[in-house]
Parts: C-alpha cells; structure tokens; sequence
C-alpha cells in the first residue's frame, strides 16, 4: 500500500524505557543532592558587571576584593576576559557597584567602567520560584484537558508524562552540571514545554489517525508506520531548531548563553521522547483501535476532523 | 480546478501581508540618541533663545548634533551616537545648571506618513537600552494603621458627643481597635451606635477583671480597600516625582497586591534617583511646647539650631497641618542669602494655619520632617539566610521660627542646611506625600553600552540562524523551499508588526523567543511538505498531492499550535519580567507563524503550480 519504509523502532522499546528511567532517576538523585544553582533572580544578592581594556588577573581581584572587606565576593569572566562579573552575598546597598569599582581602580592603570548594577531581593526569589513551579504546572495541567479533549484521555497521560520526562531531564542536566539556573533558563524551560508538547502532539495526530484508517490493530506495529512516517519531519524540525539555537548559544552573548543551552538540551531530549517515551506510555496504557474509534462516524472512513 | 484560491483571497492575504509591511516597517528607522530639555520649575520655559544657546554651548565644545527642535515637552536635540549623547548632556547640564532638566533619552526617526497611521517601532526593555529598574513594595501594615489612627479620634469625638463615658481607646498590636468602659450598658449602648455608623467593622464584646471591653477589627474588604487606596495615591505620587526628574517614557506600574515597578530608561545615577523617589517624606507644623505644659502632650526631637549646633526642640503633639494641605511649594534664597521654600497651602490648610497662628503670635512653630525609613537585618535561620526589615520613622525639625504675624495660605520655611535641601524639600512637597510608607525591593541598573551590546548580539543571532534555515530549506525542498523561506521571511515581518501593534516591549528574552520562533516556524511548512511527499510515494498526482497535504497536516499543525499557545499564554499571566516577554513574542510567533504557514505558502504554491498540468513536484 506504502512505499514507505517501516523502521522498527517499537522493537527498542525496553531499553529506551530503561534508558529514560536510569535518565530520570540520576536526574532527580542530583536534583536531591547537588539542587539547582539559582542564580541572582532566585537567591537575591547583588552583581556588579566592570568592564577592563586589559585583561585583568582574576586572582588579583579576589585579593584586592578579600582585603576591601567583601568576603563572599565571587569574580569571574562574563562573555570575554576584559568583562568582569562579580557576585556577592546580599548587600542592600545603591552605592555598592560605585565602591566595588573604586576598590578595582585603586592602583590600576588602565580606566574601569561599570557596566551593570544589580540588587535583587530574595524574598522575590522565593515568590518567583513558587509562581514559576505553579505556572508550570498549571500549563500541564491545562494540556492535558486540551489533548484529553481533543483526542483521548491515553494520549494526555502520554504528552504529559514525555514532558515531565523533558522537564525532569534538562534540570538534571543543569543540577548535575551545576549551570546557573536563572530566570532565563526557567523561560526557556517553558519554552522546552511548548516544543516537546509540539512534537508529540504531532506523533500522537499520525497515531490517531492510522488507529482508524489501517485494518491492523497490534499497536506496536501501527506505532512503528506512525513513527516512521513522521520521523521525517521530526529530524527536519528539530534540526532546524537546534541550528537557530546554536546560532543564539554560539553568538547570541552571555546573557542569554544559559537560555540557549537549556533550549538546546530541551529540543534533543524532546525529539527523543516524542518517539520513544510518548508512544512507550500508550502501549503500556493498552491503547487499542477501540480507544480512537469515534462513535458517530461510519467505520472505514477517512476521518479528517477540520475544527 | 484544484489548487486555486479564489482572487478575493488572495487579495486578502496580499492586503494583510501589505498592513504588516507598514506597521514593521518603523522598526527599520533606528532611534536616535537624544537629550531632552525640560524645565525644572513651571517659570523655567524652554524656548527657541535658550535652545540656540544650547547650541552654542554644543559648538564651542566641539560636540557634533543632527537636529534640534521644540517639542510639548521642551527641547530635544539629537545626535550621532551614545558618546556624542553623554558628552553633550555633561555640556549642556553645565551651561543650564539646576534651572532645567536635562535627560538622556530615545527620539524616533520613523517618518511622519508612518506615524500618522499610528505606526511606530517596539519599544526597548531597559535590557536594551539601559537604565535603572526598581522594584518596591509598599508597606501595607503601616497604612492600615494609619487609617486606624483617624478612626481613633473619629471614635472619642462621636462617644464624648453621644455622652458615653469610655476609659480608654486603644490600638492594639495586632491592628485591632480596644474600647475599655467601666460600666456594662454603656459598653452595649456604644456597640449599637457603633454598629451603626459603622458597617466596615466588625465589632465584638468582651468582660474581663471587672471592666467591660469593645474590640473593633476592621472587615477584609475594608482592608483591601485602604491598601488599594494607598497603592493608587503612592502611583500617583511616584509618578509625580518621576515626571520631575524629566526622564522620558517612565514606567510606574502595579504589580502585585502590594508592588511598584518603576523603570526609568536612561538614566544612569541610580543613587540620585532612588532618592528622590523613595523619599517618604512629609512635613508636620506644630506649635512649639509651651514651657508649663504637661509631659503627656508633649514630643521632643532633634534640631540643628541657626548656630548649626545640635539642640533639641519640644513641641506641641497636635499637628496644625500635613504636607497633604501644600498645593504648592518653591526653593529660593532670602534677603540674606540662606535657602528657602516657599509654601501655598490649599484653603482648607489656610484655615487651619490661620485659625491656630492668630492665638499664638510670638511663639514658635516648627516643621517637623518626617522620614520613614528601615534598615535590613540579616538572620540565619534554618541554615537560610533571611533578610528581616526593621521599619522606623526618622523625624527632626528643619525650622523653629518665631511666628511674627498671622499666617495664612502662603508662608516660606527659612533655615534649610542647603540650597540642594530645599530644592529637594520644594519638589517633594509639589510631588506630594506617599499615602504609606515604601521599601526597595529590588534594585537594576544596566549600561548603555551593556544594551547596545545585548541588541548587537541578539539581532546577529537572529540573522544566522535565520540564514541557516534558509539555506538548509531551499536544499532540502528546492522551489517548495523557496516558497517556505518567502513565507517565513514574511512571518518575521507579521510577527514585528503585531509587536509593534501591541506596542509591546522588546526585551533579550523577548529577542531570544524570536529567534526560537524562525526555527519553530518552519515546523508547519515542514508537516504540509512531507505529507505532500507522502501523498506522492503513494502515488497520488501532483495536484491531488498538494491538496491532500495541506488539508491533512491542518489538522496536526492546528492541534499542535494550539496546545504550545496554551501553555505560552499561561506563561504571560503567571511570569513576570523575563519570562512574560519571552511568552509574548512566542504567542505571537505562533499565531503569525500559522497564517503565513497555511495561508501565504497555500497561496504562493497555487500561484506557481495550481490550475494547471504538473507532471512533477520540485518537493
């Protein structure tokens, strides 16, 4: 009937589940232990950014930091080694970024400019962690009615727990790692939902769709003409993607580095479980043609659902 | 005959993609690096004659200008780059001094066609173009209790007339209200009438050792409306005293049950700024204690005396009038030279001034300025540091001075330490009070130079991975890729027209949900295109496969756009900051994505292969 070559992805089922479990276990084993290293937006604190003509030495600056009184101060290069970023414990303090940048001038040649000043409370650290955890899971749980609406309850428990899965995983990367985890990587955390959900929702559609239109119902073998009839346009999207996001983690500038990589993580583990963790659930709920068979429409017909 | 729109459709999609064109096109005219002149008072005018000696100042320090003019704002001068701007601001603040406000700020160059239709380009976060952002919070407790306060002495008049004997009215800790009378029947006499008159309390009786109590606490709508109140006026007046500053296109905004954002792009001194806006000053005038009086009615406080020697001053507890009564106020110097404000009150506090002056010739009357203030302590606890503020009130006296005559609607406040002081004081009193007392939450300043940087970067990257897709598009699908990268070139055009429609704000986030928008985009091209190569494998004809494609992959892409919308509009209510600008530019992308996906590619593929015999795709 087709030409289209049928790859037998289904067959690798046991161990890409067994790959995603040991994934997620050392994911939430590290998110356990090491955490997350909330950066400024969630911990409060100050960060001053001092712009060099020459490249400084760091330890130098430490040092000169250490003996001005500023005892927890962390000096690192941000971007090129001319830009000095420098973090410190809170310190409520306008005149902060002023005094820090006359203790670096002191017996410095070349001139300093200051580039960023930054004081950030911790109580709204807090409250923003707590709106970001809920808003989080507020989307999931609207995703869920949407696709339990529009499809079938089998197909939301599948989207929500490959996104989940997305989720767990790329803040695994960032624990284990130990990437700073600033409001920039949460947005791009967000963004990770909308395309993993983007995926699969597709995945899922083809799925649907041959349910109803092949005579066969052994659901592994309509999951492998599913998959490989998308595959396709998966690797094309995902490749796509991943090229704008490379442009932005390899030109896009410091600020927004941890937003790339967190995206960049995001899409890979996404495309992954757009094919194995997304499709894996629905087998292992029983999905069968029953499931998928909408009442009202005579059987054998092509249905094509045109909102 | 297939794969033909009909021409009202096309003319349709063309007229769309037309009004896009026109409402992005603002965003190609970069702004130009101004300054901004405004007078610091109303008598301040800035005209043609001052703006010609600005720019004379300008070329004598051999600072280059593109243009000046007047505006209803004052003057605006404009120049090549950011350098130029601030070399130019130290000149002209220079040759202006204190009478005028000179700020940096932002001029559009969009042309006047475009802006009479409304268009204009996005407008910058503070990530992009500098400047300070403050968070605050307003205390609420404290202006919960000040209102308590007044019910106070709204109770004891309203008992004494009704002649109900109390002992005592206290305002408790907790910010509830306790009314202690000796007798039962009185108590429950006071409770009806209290009752009554008041509907926004709630109001409960207690017996204990022998005396019998009333306690008053306040209904949670009332609560809420006294916080509402004290937000509303603290907007009022923040914005006042940003207007002052001269800063343009200021942002002061709610946020939260208890929150204030302002941004002030441009502005560079952070500390001037926050202390102008976080003043929490008012004024006070009180008599000056007599020496017989009673401890009880009585306050001492701090004064520096004409010898500038610390002394203190005891003063009446009854406050004549507030700041509130000032309706104007003006900084100027004295016969002898020394600072001074002068003040107009409005009629209700020349009244009250005049009533109270008239029985005290010769004594003294003192302006009691009051601060509030708080200073952070940080705790450990549980492990976690946690930062406690202790809030305080500071309160001293600026003027004890002999009153010589009856004093009526205006008057001046002599003995100020400084000329800065009482320009300060002057502004603060026009600008008006806050109605509650405010913190600094959160505090950000960013570079000019830090947000040039940021937009370099973030549009490079766009343009790359742009090009990328482009590139890697026509490979992969040669003349259907061609029509797919038309197509996304002019979502990109669509989604900087809504943005800028919205007149939205573009942030970094903002630029980094463009970018991840063009690589999402293509993902709808990319569904109707591989099933149109589906419907070829199984053998379909061109046309039917065209059809057949764009049909099926609707479906897909409508319920996959739907569900990523979904989640990007909860992001928008529930983030804030970054996250908020990033939801905006991907709800948008997503939408414009879709209509130039579906619409415009449909369009662009019937126009090169509909309506006539195609033996073979170029797919």
């Amino acid at each position: 009937m087709t030409t289209q070559k049928i790859y037998n992805f289904m067959g690798l089922r046991k161990i890409a589940a067994g790959l995603s479990i040991a994934l997620l276990l050392i994911s939430i084993a590290s998110l356990a232990i090491n955490g997350l290293k909330f950066g400024l937006d969630f911990t409060g604190g100050s960060l001053i950014e001092v712009g060099f003509e020459q490249e400084p030495d760091l330890n130098g600056l430490r040092d000169k930091l250490q003996s001005a009184g500023y005892d927890d101060a962390v000096v690192q290069t941000f971007g090129s080694p001319v830009d000095i970023l420098i973090r410190m414990g809170v310190a409520h303090d306008p005149k902060l970024g002023d005094q820090v940048l006359q203790t670096l001038q002191s017996g410095e040649a070349q001139e300093l400019t200051l580039r960023r000043n930054e004081y950030v409370g911790a109580q709204v650290g807090e409250e923003l962690r707590e709106q970001g955890g809920l808003g989080m899971l507020l989307a999931l749980f609207m995703v869920m009615v949407y696709v339990a609406f529009r499809f079938q309850l089998k197909f939301s428990v599948g989207a929500v727990t490959a996104l989940a899965h997305d989720v767990l995983i790329v803040l695994g990367v960032f624990s284990v790692l130990q990437l700073d985890f600033d409001l920039t990587v949460l947005a791009a955390l967000l963004a990770v939902i909308g395309y993993s959900l983007n995926d699969t929702i597709v995945v899922s559609d083809r799925i649907r769709e041959n349910f109803r239109k092949l005579r066969k119902s052994d659901s592994v073998e309509i999951m492998n003409v599913s998959l490989s009839q998308t595959l396709g346009r998966t690797l094309v999207t995902s490749l796509t993607t991943l090229l704008v996001l490379m442009a932005l983690a390899i030109f896009g500038g410091e600020m927004i580095h941890g937003f790339a990589i967190a995206l960049l993580i995001g899409v890979c583990v996404g495309t992954y479980s757009s094919i194995y963790v997304a499709a894996n659930a629905l087998i292992m709920l029983g999905i069968c043609k029953e499931d998928l068979m909408p009442p009202e429409k005579p059987e054998g017909d092509e249905v094509d659902e045109m909102p | 005959m297939l794969n033909k729109y009909p021409l009202w459709k096309n003319a349709l999609i063309i007229l769309i993609l037309l009004i896009g064109g026109i409402y992005a096109a603002p965003n190609l005219y970069p702004d130009d690096y101004a300054v901004q002149l405004s007078g610091a008072r109303e008598s301040n005018i800035v005209n043609q004659p001052l703006l010609d000696q600005v720019k004379q100042s300008l070329t004598q320090a051999q600072v280059s200008f593109k243009q000046d003019e007047l505006t209803d704002k004052g003057g605006l001068i404009r120049f090549p780059d950011s350098r130029t701007q601030l070399e130019a601001k130290e000149v002209i603040s220079r040759t202006l001094g204190d009478d005028y406000v000179v700020a940096l700020n932002l001029a559009p160059t969009t042309p006047d066609w475009l802006s009479s239709l409304g268009a204009g380009p996005m407008k910058l976060g503070l990530d992009l173009r500098g400047g300070v952002h403050f968070l605050l919070e307003v205390d609420m407790v404290s202006a919960v209790t000040q209102r308590l306060d007044v019910y106070v002495s709204e109770i004891k008049t309203k008992l004494r007339t009704e002649k109900l004997r109390y002992r005592a009215v206290t305002h408790r800790e907790d910010g509830s209200l306790e009314l202690k009378f000796s007798k039962s029947d009185v108590r429950d006499e006071a409770l009806s009438l209290l009752r009554k008159d008041y509907t926004e309390f709630l109001i409960d009786s207690e017996d204990r050792e022998n005396a019998f109590y009333l306690s008053i606490n306040l209904a949670e709508s009332k609560v809420r409306e006294i916080e509402d109140y004290a937000i509303k006026q603290n907007l009022t007046t923040l914005r006042n005293r940003v207007n002052e500053l001269g800063v343009a296109e200021p942002l002061v905004q709610r946020q939260g049950r208890n929150r204030i954002v302002v941004q002030l792009p441009g502005i560079q001194d952070a500390a001037a700024a926050k202390r102008i806006i976080g003043k929490t000053a008012n004024l006070e005038f009180r008599l000056e204690a007599k020496t017989d009086a009673s401890r009880a009615t009585t306050e001492t406080y701090p004064f520096r005396d004409e010898n500038r020697r610390p002394n203190k001053g005891t003063l009446e507890k009854d406050i004549i009038i507030t700041g509130s009564s000032v309706s104007n106020a003006q900084s100027s110097f004295d016969e002898t030279g020394q600072p001074q404000v002068n003040i107009s009150l409005d009629a209700k506090g020349g009244q009250l001034m005049n009533r109270t002056t008239r029985n005290a010739i010769k004594r003294r009357m003192a302006v009691l300025f009051v601060e509030h203030k708080s200073r952070t302590l940080y705790e450990t606890v549980d492990g976690e540091q946690v930062a406690k503020r202790i809030p305080y009130v500071e309160k001293r006296i600026i003027s004890l001075a002999t009153i010589q005559s009856v004093l009526g609607s205006s008057f001046r406040i002599t003995g100020l330490d400084s000329a800065t002081e009482s320009s300060e004081l002057a502004l603060l009193l026009r600008a008006g009070a806050l109605a509650a007392p405010i913190y600094f939450v959160e505090e950000r300043t960013v570079g000019p130079s830090l947000g040039e940087q940021n937009i370099e970067l973030g549009v490079f990257s766009v343009q790359i991975g742009f090009v990328l897709v482009l590139l890697f598009m026509l490979a992969y699908y040669r003349v259907f890729g061609v029509l797919a990268n038309i197509a996304l070139t002019l979502n990109l055009v669509m989604l900087l027209a809504v943005m800028s429609l919205l007149s939205a704000t573009l942030t970094l986030p903002g630029i980094a949900g463009i970018v991840l928008t063009v690589g999402m985009a293509v993902d709808a091209n990319v569904l109707i295109f591989s099933r149109i190569r589906e419907e070829l494998k199984n053998g379909l004809p061109a046309q039917s496969a065209i059809s057949a494609g764009f049909d099926r992959a609707f479906t897909t892409i409508f319920d996959a756009n739907i569900t990523t919308l979904l989640a990007a509009v909860i992001l928008f209510a529930m983030g804030s900051g970054p996250v908020k600008g990033f939801a905006i530019t991907l709800s948008v992308g997503i939408l414009t994505s879709m209509f130039t996906a579906i619409m415009v590619t449909r369009m662009l593929v019937n126009l090169t292969y509909g309506g006539r015999a195609v033996k073979k795709l170029s797919i």
